[in-house]
């Protein structure tokens, strides 16, 4: 997992290890994020994928190895210091607040006012502009500012996260699990928006545990297993069916569909087997 | 307003915004009233104001006259103050029980340290300000803290405050009630802001004054600050906003402290106005608070509301205590008429969450 390229990428994580007392959560980790490219990390629940994020995001430091950020070597104090150097989380529910107004929810947190001393007020007017401004570029035509964030679908309160995150300069984009909570048609949406940010030349960071979501917009795969890098791949490099087969785990896939073959009397249950083995990766059972 | 259930395409008001996207034609006013928190309570005022104006059993119609505004601003000011502050604290998400004993208890320090210890009463009311803010700054700590329900905590602080009022006035005066001499150094003037009466004839209340300025205060800093939009954030989702880096533990102490500062100046305008307080003041007002707050279209579970609102519950609260004299009815039913409006009010304001806060496709 050497340097394949000679640009120095937007985010490097080197041989990271992260500990909670004597458990390991996170053992010599490394991956790139450069530039215009979505990472895509895998793993199943407990893989690690969490921990990851928060040291990205700088919740956690990492007690091994190091982080660099256009090639320098930095510790995050907190989620300050990660914003600031231009890594930006979107977390799946803890994106925006229901009850507010798209433009409240687009500045909160880092408001534009005007005036000073006590007239010190918010710039309603150039908050409604821009945040109007940033959704159209995601294609999403805002007709009322003051429409409650709640209103929106699923992937557009998502989108609005995004379109926030890109105009306070992210150059950095960590989407923790944007699909999981939605239904096919709103996955959709968000894989869009997913290829959006790419396209303004962002790097992206997309967790999730769903290889068909993450196969068609990925540049890379970064596969994570109880904690360990199970794998890193260029696209040409996989095959969803490889990339779906590594996440589950191959044996276990194969034990699966071997206890389900015992107790299929039904031929659905038996074709579900039959895939299952396929997925292990075909090896001859 | 019946159009809304028709198909045909009703003439859109704002044809301006029109064009956009041709599904909604852009939002109607009507829509767009309807999303203001307070227009229920302001519906409501009316019709409460029409109810009392129309039963008056009083000679030449005292409640729709001047003398009758005097009574009913007076009683809806001394609500209205904390009204507006526990409205604040509110849409932060919490809540403050001890704030109607917080009056009382702020009117008996200042009682003691005027009379007792013949202290300046400005210098009083500044300890006042200063012993009040600490007292929010504790509640807030220990929700923080310990994670537990604002209720509860607070709660607590009520009960440990209201056996303090008693127990510390028996003490000291033998008695249930601290005087205020209106010869202490400083009273004269600090009673001609805080506790005298303006407009001569009519003699209205200084608070309503406060009460105004207060109600106009909170309004700009809840709709036009970003204090304002960390209030609703905090109380509308404290994660998404700790997320955003919103200070949301600062955030929520600034509010229990604003809310125990006002009770501290409710208290200082009793204690002047009467020239003195009695331990018991304040003790079961906090509901009041609450109710005036809520009908002004806040929802108890933060997030959405406001301060004007707030006062317009305040009112109404007014309204129905005067009027129910005026009318010549059995006081006590002013409980019952407040808990009707209490219930018209929360199913008000239930519907208009539903329609918030769910997808609108």
């Amino acid at each position: 997992m050497n340097d394949s390229k000679k640009v120095i990428p937007l985010l490097e994580v080197r041989n990271v290890s992260k500990y909670f007392g004597s458990v390991i959560a996170l053992r010599d980790i490394s991956m790139q994020v450069n530039g215009g490219e979505v990472t895509c990390v895998l793993g199943d629940n407990g893989a690690g994928k969490s921990t990851l994020i928060k040291i990205l995001s700088g919740v956690h430091p990492h007690d091994d190895g190091e982080l660099l950020v256009e090639g320098h070597s930095v510790h995050f104090g907190g989620p300050r210091d990660a914003r600031a150097a231009g890594i930006s989380v979107v977390f799946q529910d803890l994106a925006t607040v229901p009850l507010m107004s798209i433009w409240r929810n687009f500045f909160l947190g880092s408001e534009p006012t005007l005036g000073i001393g006590p007239a010190r007020r918010l710039d309603i007017g150039f908050a409604k502009k821009v945040m109007r401004e940033e959704m159209g570029k995601m294609g999403i035509d805002v007709r009322d500012p003051n429409q409650p964030v709640g209103t929106l679908s699923g992937g557009e309160r998502q989108a609005v996260a995004i379109a926030r995150a890109v105009y306070f300069g992210a150059k950095v984009l960590i989407l923790d699990e944007p699909t999981s909570a939605l239904g096919v048609r709103q996955s959709g949406i968000v894989l869009k928006y997913v290829v959006q940010a790419r396209e303004r030349g962002l790097g992206v960071i997309f967790i999730t545990h769903n290889p068909h979501h993450a196969f068609p917009v990925g540049d890379r795969f970064v596969l994570l297993n109880r904690g360990r890098l199970m794998g890193s791949f260029a696209k040409s490099e996989t095959t969803l069916a490889e990339l779906t087969q590594m996440m589950a785990g191959g044996e276990e896939l194969e034990r699966l569909s071997k206890e389900l073959e015992k107790m299929a009397t039904e031929p659905e249950l038996e074709q579900v087997a039959r895939e299952l083995a396929q997925e292990a990766g075909g090896k001859p059972g | 307003m019946s159009v809304a259930s028709q198909p045909v395409p009703a003439p859109a008001p704002s044809a301006k915004e029109a064009g956009a996207d041709e599904r909604t034609g852009g939002v109607r006013l009507i829509v767009r009233l309807l999303q203001r928190p307070e227009l229920g309570a302001l519906l409501g005022a009316m019709a409460v104001y029409a109810l009392f104006a129309t039963v008056d059993a009083t000679p030449g119609h005292r409640f729709s006259s001047i003398a009758g505004m005097q009574n009913w601003t007076d009683v809806a000011s001394s609500y209205g103050i904390m009204a507006v502050a526990v409205a604040l604290l509110m849409i932060g998400g919490e809540f403050d029980l001890s704030a109607g004993v917080m009056t009382g208890t702020s009117g008996l320090l200042l009682g003691m340290m005027i009379t007792r210890y013949q202290l300046n009463v400005w210098v009083g009311i500044v300890v006042v300000l200063v012993f009040a803010a600490v007292i929010g700054a504790m509640n807030g700590l220990l929700v923080i803290r310990t994670k537990l329900p604002s209720f509860i905590i607070t709660l607590a602080t009520f009960f440990v405050l209201r056996g303090v009022d008693v127990g510390v006035t028996k003490l000291l005066t033998n008695t249930v009630r601290f005087d205020v001499s209106d010869h202490a150094p400083g009273f004269a003037s600090a009673q001609a802001i805080l506790g005298s009466t303006f407009l001569a004839p009519y003699n209205f209340q200084d608070a309503v004054l406060w009460w105004i300025a207060i109600t106009i205060i909170a309004t700009w800093v809840l709709t036009q600050t970003t204090f304002g939009n960390w209030i609703f954030a905090v109380g509308g989702d404290a994660n998404a906003a700790r997320a955003v880096g919103v200070p949301v533990v600062r955030t929520k102490i600034i509010l229990f402290m604003v809310t125990a500062m006002s009770a501290g100046l409710v208290g200082i305008m009793v204690a002047l106005r009467f020239k003195g307080i009695q331990s018991g003041q304040g003790v079961g007002q906090e509901f009041f608070y609450i109710i005036a707050a809520v009908v002004g279209g806040c929802l108890l579970t933060g997030g959405y509301g406001s301060a004007i609102g707030a006062s317009i519950g305040a009112l109404i609260i007014g309204f129905a205590q005067i009027g129910i004299i005026f009318a010549g009815w059995e006081s006590d039913w002013y409980y019952t008429f407040l808990g009707v409006i209490l219930f018209l009010a929360v199913g008000v304001n239930t519907v208009v969450r539903r329609r918030a806060s769910s997808a609108r496709r």
